[in-house]
């Protein structure tokens, strides 16, 4: 143990995480709180982190309120409409209202947006979505951070929060370890701002082997943004929404602008448009949510997933048509290169040329988050001037954990964020951060040194458990008293795929096979104490595991309480198949008890803040 | 796809490492050169092939799904502000694109907050953020909701 070194660093407001909503938060802290001490801890580099690591070709949204194109109550209406009214509105009208100067200041950073030649606006690729030349989406916005921040630190990965000894169920800061020297590291801090990545690899992929990676989010977003606030009991929301998404096969690669710009459709193998077969179907299971438009994704899933079910599959992507002209084919391809060049490399080596070829759709294993069309996540105040009572508590997207502070996939409820959003959301957090230190509600922090001893102690003892289990065996990778993270991440993804509504599944699961999933998840989690790292890489895939265990946990617990199927195509209760409005239009809110490890979950209400403009047919 | 590192072209200079989002990017210590550790964590999504100064580095398709003999080149040059691609089929079809990556030399117009002007007293109080509500371009005050429209329960 004394080999780790330790390094102490005190701070007004620590980020942990450097990706869209960690940059954004960076950046206005520094605004608001011109004197404090900024930190943004990263696990990767930041220059290449996250969910956009590898550039985006869209903006998701961005209202475009100095042309009256969108308000931020459409976008509420929007996003209720496809989460089947399931949505904090008050945070979704926050994060609206404010989304549109976060993407002015890109565009003056230099982000190449593409312009309509006609009108000089920005191009839409739908209702919400601007196209973009986003390769350096990331690095761009890193700058911004790295300007801002007094320190970044890459290559940290925040394990575990620290928890104020004055005051009970106060932040006191975060710790972790270095993955290239080793050393541990406590960052005790004022306000704390969670900003980590939602979880993939939580559910088993359809990927195997070596292509296991190849997974729709980045297999670097662990659910840090989940484990951390739930591990010191901090309410969690909407836990249940995972999503899965219907995406070209094997690539994952986007459908966003093949839809909406392209204007391509899918098509069964018959050449039938088969959504109109499940329609009446879907209607017994939904009533009249089947008739908003535009349609919820989970509801166009259910289609795909029966149709495929019934044998109509493959289900095809009807790009031949669209591709006959030469400045539409460019935009389908660069739409890959520019964030899913997997996707290139698939059709390559397929000779899928969608000229010529209509290309495979499939759904993939189901992630959860809280930036894309889902919202799972923490439960957080809103801002003052949108939050009913149940909603607000002094700070816009404060955690029910004192000064600690969500953005991006760590707040639920607030769906449609994307990149745009999730950098928006950091700003909102930052600012209400800085106001908290300011009202002086961080005064006498107390972490002693005992805390921060037993921490180092946890968090190295993968290393220990291998080393001492290795010496037991005569080599390869079979031991009787550890098990590899690798090991342990295949048995959690098996438990979620085969319990909790996976792919082996066709996403179905029921009380029964949940109550069989929290038993094998509890013997997970006892067996992760004896989880082996061989090195400091290991180490931190080691915690990455135990970040997806505990998130699963909590997955599992939501899908267990809300007795209804809310969202046909994301999951099943086969034991409820029918959406219940009349005991379930409500949050779910959860909360584990951090000496216990037990669940407690409860009902909040819903809150429609903005109402229905008028009633549209489906198209 | 995964990425792999051909032997004749890495130098070991560790840029690779240094940018792998996954941390699968290591260096080989007794052949003191780069190399993936850890394919099936690989995204693909080519932050190490970009960052590598000699090219050193290509992705083959993931063996579970892609038949061989097909190709993803790239090349970014920060300095142009431009990236190329080169898709290759395995038919031998070929594919390129070329896309701008910036509009304006790196990093000089974001702003260094610390040396801005100062929010105004108060408006910590508030609800607009940095360059607010002039950076929304409305020329008008920032958008809010009646609470008096609040309903609780269900509304559809």
């Amino acid at each position: 143990m004394a080999k780790h070194k330790t390094h102490f660093e005190d701070c007004d407001v620590l980020v942990v995480g450097g990706g869209m909503a960690g940059t954004g938060a960076a950046f206005e802290a520094r605004h608001w709180g011109r004197d404090l001490k900024i930190i943004c801890v990263e696990k990767a580099n930041i220059d290449r982190s996250g969910a956009v690591a590898q550039g985006l070709y869209a903006i998701n949204c961005y209202m475009g309120m100095q042309w009256n194109e969108n308000q931020p109550e459409d976008h509420v209406r929007y996003a209720r409409n496809d989460l089947m009214g399931m949505v904090r509105e008050d945070l979704g009208y926050d994060m609206a209202r404010h989304v549109d100067s976060t993407v002015h200041m890109f565009d003056e950073w230099g982000l190449p947006m593409m312009k309509n030649e006609k009108t000089g606006r920005y191009l839409r690729e739908g209702k919400w979505q601007i196209m973009i030349h986003g390769e350096s989406y990331k690095p761009i916005v890193a700058e911004a951070a790295k300007k801002s921040a007094d320190k970044i630190y890459n290559r940290i990965m925040i394990t575990h929060l620290l928890m104020d000894e004055t005051k009970e169920n106060r932040v006191g800061g975060a710790v972790g370890f270095n993955m290239r020297t080793g050393d541990y590291y406590v960052f005790r801090a004022k306000t704390v701002i969670v900003a980590a990545g939602g979880a993939s690899h939580i559910f088993k992929p359809r990927a195997v082997g070596e292509g296991m990676g190849r997974t729709w989010y980045a297999p670097w977003s662990n659910g840090s943004a989940y484990a951390l606030p739930i591990a010191v009991g901090a309410k969690m929301t909407q836990m249940e929404n995972r999503i899965v998404l219907c995406r070209f096969k094997d690539g994952y690669g986007p459908v966003g602008a093949y839809f909406l710009h392209l204007k391509t459709y899918t098509q069964n193998a018959n050449g039938e448009n088969y959504e109109k077969k499940w329609y009446d179907h879907t209607k017994k299971m939904v009533g009249e949510y089947i008739d908003h438009h535009p349609t919820p994704t989970c509801l166009r899933n259910h289609a795909f997933i029966q149709e495929t079910m019934a044998g109509g599959g493959p289900i095809q992507m009807v790009t031949t048509e669209a591709f006959q002209d030469p400045h539409l084919e460019t935009v389908g391809w660069e739409n890959f290169l520019g964030m899913t060049v997997g996707q290139a490399v698939v059709w390559a080596s397929q000779n899928i040329d969608p000229k010529y070829t209509n290309p495979e759709l499939t759904t993939s294993e189901p992630y959860v988050m809280g930036s894309h069309a889902t919202c799972s996540g923490a439960w957080v105040s809103g801002p003052e001037d949108l939050s009913p009572p149940e909603y607000f508590w002094g700070y816009n997207r404060m955690l029910t954990v004192e000064g600690l502070f969500g953005a991006g996939d760590t707040v639920g409820g607030s769906a449609h964020k994307f990149s745009s959003g999730s950098f928006t959301e950091g700003r909102l957090a930052a600012k209400a951060a800085v106001k908290y230190i300011e009202d002086q509600k961080a005064e006498n922090i107390n972490v002693s040194d005992k805390q921060c001893e037993n921490f180092k102690k946890i968090i190295y003892k993968p290393l220990e458990n291998y080393t001492v289990g290795r010496n037991e065996i005569t080599g390869g990778t079979v031991s009787p008293s550890y098990i590899s993270p690798i090991q342990g991440l295949q048995r959690l993804q098996r438990i979620m795929d085969e319990y909790v509504g996976g792919i082996a599944t066709n996403y179905m699961t029921n009380g029964n096979m949940l109550k069989r999933g929290l038993e094998l998840l509890e013997w997970l989690q006892e067996d992760l104490e004896n989880v082996g790292a061989e090195d400091y890489h290991q180490l931190m895939r080691a915690w990455e595991l135990k970040h997806r265990a505990l998130t699963s946990q909590c997955v599992t617990e939501h899908t267990m309480f809300r007795e209804e199927t809310r969202w046909p195509g994301y999951y099943y209760r086969g034991d409820h198949l029918k959406l219940d409005d009349e005991n379930w239009h409500c949050l779910t809110v959860s909360r584990r008890d951090p000496k216990t490890g037990k669940f407690t979950l409860e009902k909040v209400p819903v809150y429609h803040i903005v109402d229905e403009k008028e009633k549209k047919k489906a198209s | 796809m995964s990425t792999f590192v051909y032997m004749t072209r890495c130098d070991g200079c560790g840029h690779c490492v240094d940018i792998c989002p996954s941390d699968i990017m290591h260096i080989d210590e007794t052949i003191r050169r780069a190399k993936n550790i850890e394919p099936n964590f690989c995204w693909e999504c080519y932050s190490c092939v970009k960052a590598c100064p000699n090219h050193a580095i290509d992705v083959r398709g993931y063996a579970d799904f892609a038949p061989m003999g097909h190709s993803v080149r790239v090349r970014r040059e920060e300095e142009k502000g431009t990236i190329s691609w080169k898709i290759k089929f395995r038919n031998g079809t070929i594919k390129d694109f070329v896309s701008p990556i910036t509009t304006k030399p790196w990093g000089k117009f974001i702003p260094k907050l610390a040396e801005a002007e100062k929010p105004d007293q108060g408006e910590i109080r508030s609800q607009i953020l940095y360059n607010e509500p002039e950076g929304l371009n409305t020329k008008k005050e920032l958008p809010t909701v009646s609470k008096a429209s609040f309903k609780k329960g269900v509304y559809y």
